[in-house]
């Protein structure tokens, strides 16, 4: 056959490429052509592209081995631009579109001259077995310098450093039967189970549906095989209960089976998803398939032998050379060796002859072949030469030569004479293994079976594994378990088992294969050329040897040693044969030695399809109180307190010029002091508590008392947990007699929820009790300042009177001419009216607030300057001045525990243990800096001796430290051991600058301590 | 990701909807005065980590915000069974270990569970019964 000139290694006629059509493409700079229907590697191929890579630790010159997902060597990085980069692509899984740019994974500074080559080489045991866990032992601060050496050498690829233009779906999908892989099992198993009426979804991973009939010599109904998987896929795909999905990845099978299904949609068409009628499409789908039954059709990958410089390119799986003549009509080199040992390698050696290309020996490991294809060679003319193997490739950056010989399989010796032929490929197989690993996902073990030597699916719920993935490889019955397997997976949902007329398959009679793994060469092991085993992980026959010899006998043990299916190749090519090696060195069987585990991602995926459209403003919900609007139009700072973006501050411009936070903060605080505030006070979380037992409930879940509480009335509780440790506070009211409402913090609203139901559900199931959040039900403004009651009296008709609306009352009314409730409670200090209203009026009363409030110069204000208020209180706020290991004790809060109430209330017990009756406990108390000038870190260390060397007993931390503008100084709260006996004390807090702040302990009520403010 | 079947929706749901909640069955002592600091740190603190059958408390936290058991086998993360709170276990270690089970899910009275509870905390509720 003649060649086409700009691809020498194009097949003139064959495969299903249009040869009518060019695409180009450029590789490592240079540009190349190929056609429709090509893969990157068969269009590198049919280029005559020999190195792809350079190998990860040895820095070896790499070809591509395999055709499919497989593939170790051929790793690429994709993207004409910085944002459309994608590191770890295969080029055997990507197909060729016009203007795609490929660049070599590996290879510094380039795949032909590679400086590590020469490094590699010459050090020869640079990088020796057990290289990561022998060198990074100690000293650990050594990893810093290796890391950027590693780094680089290694070529993992690189993420793009510019954001991803693609846009990512995520589709939860839910099916009877999922088959994955639609081979000749995949799609029988699928045609019954949809005959049966299950919902079936069905997906193959590559760029056509068909698996291995899509470079089958065999026929079925005497037609190219092809035909028959057309016509199938055509059937599938006119009937309702079937979905198809191609170029779809089931890159993880999960508990229960939840399947992740990677669909790539535009990725053979461009680096970036093209625009649809100006619109964006999304690059990918993540498919979240809860399936009932899922049939694993995998099929299986060929093993190659473990031969001396294997590595070699132009060292391809028969199965390949197969695949890339038959598929992409590609002949990747003109002379063959075929080494095998079984009668499926033959296939490599008929379809290169019949390419037109020499095939210069077959060696066969075993003594007698006389299966149906081993005729077909023989008659052929092709020379078979028995009980032999290739037992080294010569060359460098191409294979120039095989040296061929007989061996003792059982004594693992040469029993002849080395041949050396000359040839430029060498193609090898060792027989299949089957595509285990998603059964393995889930924990699940492989199980070995001697009769065809190689681990099928251990028994995993829901799970049928067919054909090749299932140790079945003759068409026949590969076609036949298909249809059985999708007959027990949709019978097993509860639908009939369907008939399905199969094609007649050409049946072959096959002479049995001989278990053959690493090739012995005329030196041992530890001498000989290097046999790789693991061509991603460069893990060598050597390296397993050495590893048993080093007492790693455990195969999981071994693979770390070795980095044996480390990494994004997960033991696809290597694995069996690793095991296999180890277990000769260590003088068991294969099933002794066992496998170790696959895990998720069976190929790697892009984080985009993991993300979907879980990034930027649709990362985690966001909640808006009813007055955002008002909040965004007035110039708030927003700060995020859980998923509520609250304001933070309101900075005025004054001047012309903005105010910075401290400006403004002190501004609010002021106004707050001397004037009227609003804040909005909406996202503190509120449950409504009903029932009979509401009462009771609350005095066993808060430390302080309930029994007492009236109507109309408002306490104060403290939340612990059953070990004693504050977890949350707030105000309850007494609506009624059996009816009561909390608040909680911002953060703590859904965990306090949880909190309450937990234990009237699993504890206290005979209290009737009710709750609900109202936490969005009710908008809530806090107006606070000695001005708030003038304001609101303008605009209510409750009488806020001081003796007929006391503090911590709350009254229900109008305001604004809406129904309220209205709290008087208060954060600040000052005297401050909490006024609740349903949301959606709550934009209404605000403003309403305003209008009039425009005479007092209301002034909103943010979490910021809550917080300096509060603080000057000493109140806290749960989670910063508190960490879970604060009892109401630490924080002197004796005076709202209920120590004498008769229900063993939550936290109690606790409170006696040793460790909470500890004297010199954290607690919390006030800072006062000896210069007022400074406002301590919040997290900086206390010391009581500031001249003790390092390093210093550290007795405590600052929990809140602001400025405080109505005092004119820094404050803080603290907690400090044995803090309560220590009022008046000095302490000591070292900065990372040298600096050591001195600061008296104090009261934590810094602003007016008898509380007589709110009381007006 | 666990396929839940929530006992009070009677519907298998994905795991996003439920929160899990820890070891089922540890039984607050009735009288935590009458505990020495040893039973109550026991009630507090330690959790079995069976290898096998575990029991445990689970909520549909964006469901029906009921609080129900699930036994799930820790090493294949199958499900077993899930059965609402105040009911016992049909299938337990002891029960797979002998080839038993009970034909039906059993309800016990109240909501305290002693199965799986520590010794001294089912000791301190019994006590406190007797």
């Amino acid at each position: 056959m003649s060649q086409s000139s700009s691809q020498p290694n194009r097949l003139a006629q064959g495969g299903r490429v249009d040869r009518t059509r060019k695409l180009t493409f450029t590789f490592n700079g240079k540009r190349y052509t190929g056609h429709p229907g090509d893969t990157l590697a068969s269009a590198l191929l049919a280029n005559g592209v020999d190195v792809v890579n350079r190998s990860f630790k040895y820095s070896r010159p790499r070809g591509i081995v395999a055709a499919g997902a497989e593939e170790p060597n051929a790793v690429v990085q994709l993207g004409a631009s910085e944002a459309a980069q994608v590191p770890n692509v295969r080029a055997t899984q990507q197909a060729l579109y016009d203007g795609l740019e490929a660049r070599s994974t590996n290879g510094w500074p380039n795949v032909q001259r590679d400086l590590m080559g020469s490094v590699g080489k010459l050090g020869g045991s640079f990088m020796p077995p057990g290289f990561y866990y022998k060198t990074f032992m100690a000293p650990a601060s050594m990893w810093m310098t290796y890391e950027k050496y590693i780094r680089k050498s290694a070529g993992l690829g690189r993420s793009p450093v510019e954001s991803d233009p693609d846009i990512y779906d995520h589709l939860n999908q839910h099916c009877d039967v999922l088959v994955i892989g639609a081979g000749p099992a995949g799609l029988s198993a699928a045609l019954a189970a949809a005959y049966s009426g299950a919902r079936v979804i069905l997906c193959d991973e590559q760029e056509t549906m068909g698996g291995s009939l899509l470079d089958s010599r065999e026929t079925l109904d005497d037609a190219e095989a092809t035909r028959w998987a057309d016509a199938v896929i055509d059937e599938l795909a006119s009937l309702d209960n079937v979905t198809l999905l191609a170029r779809t990845t089931a890159n993880g099978y999960h508990d229960h089976n939840f399947v992740t299904l990677h669909e790539r949609r535009t990725e053979h068409l461009a680096d970036v998803a093209p625009r649809v009628d100006g619109r964006r499409q999304s690059r990918s789908r993540l498919h979240r398939v809860r399936a009932a039954q899922v049939v694993l059709a995998t099929g299986a990958h060929e093993r190659p032998l473990v031969y001396a410089n294997n590595d070699v390119p132009g060292n391809l799986l028969a199965g390949a050379v197969s695949t890339y003549i038959r598929r992409y009509g590609v002949a990747p080199g003109q002379k063959l060796v075929l080494s095998t040992s079984n009668d499926h390698g033959y296939r490599a050696a008929l379809d290169w002859h019949e390419a037109g290309r020499e095939v210069v020996a077959i060696a066969d490991a075993r003594d007698n072949p006389d299966g149906e294809w081993v005729e077909q060679a023989r008659a052929a003319g092709i020379r078979i030469i028995t009980g032999s193997a290739v037992i080294e490739a010569k060359g460098d950056k191409r294979v120039s030569a095989a040296r061929v010989a007989r061996i003792d399989i059982d004594g693992f010796r040469v029993a002849g004479k080395a041949e050396e032929l000359a040839c430029d490929t060498i193609a090898s197989s060792g027989g299949y293994s089957p595509v285990v690993h998603l059964s393995s996902h889930t924990g699940t073990r492989p199980v070995w079976r001697d009769d065809i030597l190689g681990f099928v699916p251990g028994d995993v719920t829901g799970l049928t594994p067919a054909g090749g993935a299932h140790g079945v490889y003759a068409l026949d019955a590969v076609l036949e378990d298909g249809v059985a397997a999708g007959n027990r997976a949709a019978e097993a949902g509860g639908f009939p088992a369907a008939s399905v007329n199969l094609p007649r398959a050409s049946a072959h009679r096959e002479s049995p294969a001989v278990a053959l793994y690493q090739v012995p060469h005329e030196k041992p092991t530890l001498r000989a050329p290097k046999q790789f085993v693991d061509l991603q992980n460069d893990v060598t026959a050597a390296g397993i040897d050495v590893a048993t010899r080093e007492g790693f006998e455990s195969i999981e043990h071994v693979k770390r040693y070795t980095a044996m299916g480390f990494g994004t190749d997960q033991g696809k090519l290597g694995n069996i044969n690793g095991m296999a090696i180890a277990a000769r060195c260590l003088g068991q069987t294969i099933p002794e030695t066992g496998t170790t585990v696959f895990r998720p991602n069976y190929t790697p995926v892009t984080f985009g399809a993991i993300v979907g459209r879980h990034c930027r403003e649709l990362f985690d919900p966001e909640r808006y109180t009813a007055l955002h609007q008002w909040h965004v139009e007035h110039g708030a700072e927003f700060e995020d307190v859980g998923q509520w973006k609250r304001p933070w501050y309101f900075p005025r411009t004054v001047n012309g010029k903005k105010e910075s936070m401290h400006e403004a903060v002190a501004r609010e605080c002021l106004a707050v002091r001397q004037g009227v505030g609003i804040l909005d006070a909406s996202t503190l979380g509120k449950i409504d508590i009903q029932g009979p037992d509401a009462r009771e409930f609350l005095g066993r879940i808060y430390t302080n008392k309930w029994a007492k509480l009236a109507p109309g009335r408002v306490r104060y509780g403290l939340m612990c947990k059953d070990d004693g440790m504050l977890m949350d506070d707030g105000t309850t009211s007494c609506l009624g007699d059996n009816h009561f409402l909390m608040t909680t913090t911002t953060g703590g609203a859904a965990g306090v929820l949880e909190w309450l139901e937990i234990w009237h559900q699993t504890e206290w199931p005979e209290l009737e009790v009710y709750f609900n959040s109202v936490t969005d039900h009710w908008a809530t403004m806090t107006v606070t300042g000695p001005e708030a009651r003038q304001l609101l009296a303008e605009i209510t008709d409750i009488d806020l009177d001081k003796e007929a609306f006391k503090f911590m009352d709350w009254k229900e009314g109008n305001v604004a001419g809406v129904p309220a409730r209205v709290f008087r409670i208060s954060f600040t200090g000052e005297l401050a009216f909490e006024i609740n209203v349903q949301a959606n009026y709550a934009m209404h009363v605000w403003k309403t607030l305003f209008e009039h409030g425009e005479k007092y110069d209301l002034t909103p204000y943010g979490t910021e300057t809550m917080h300096v208020l509060r603080a000057e209180k000493g109140l806290i706020i749960v989670g910063q001045d508190t960490d879970g290991s604060v009892t109401p004790e630490d924080l002197g809060m004796y005076w709202a525990i209920g120590y004498d109430k008769p229900f063993p209330w939550i936290g109690k017990r606790a409170l006696s243990r040793p460790d909470t009756r500890r004297v010199d406990r954290k607690q919390l108390v006030g800072l006062r800096p000896h210069d007022p000038g400074v406002v301590l870190e919040e997290g900086a260390q206390i010391v009581f001796d500031p001249e003790q060397s390092i390093p210093m007993t550290m007795v405590g931390h600052v929990t809140s430290s602001y400025y405080s503008p109505v005092l004119d100084s820094g404050f803080a709260l603290a907690v400090v051991k044995g803090g309560h006996h220590r009022m008046g004390e000095t302490v000591y807090l070292p900065m990372v600058d040298g600096k050591v702040h001195a600061a008296e302990i104090v009261s934590t009520v810094f602003y007016d301590p008898k509380g007589e403010r709110q009381h007006v | 990701m666990f396929h839940i079947y929530c006992p009070y929706c009677e519907e298998h749901r994905e795991e996003e909807e439920f929160h899990p909640k820890g070891q089922a069955h540890i039984a607050r002592p009735a009288d935590p005065d009458a505990c020495s600091d040893a039973e109550w740190g026991d009630y507090l603190f330690f959790r079995d980590n069976p290898r096998g059958i575990h029991h445990e408390l689970w909520v549909h936290a964006v469901g029906c915000r009921k609080f129900f058991n699930i036994t799930r086998h820790t090493v294949t993360y199958a499900i077993l069974e899930t059965y609402r709170m105040g009911e016992q276990p049909t299938i337990t270690a002891e029960s797979l270990a002998s080839g038993e089970k009970a034909g039906n899910v059993q309800a016990a009275s109240g909501g305290q569970q002693t199965v799986g509870a520590s010794d001294a905390a089912v000791a301190s509720v019994k006590g406190a019964q007797a």
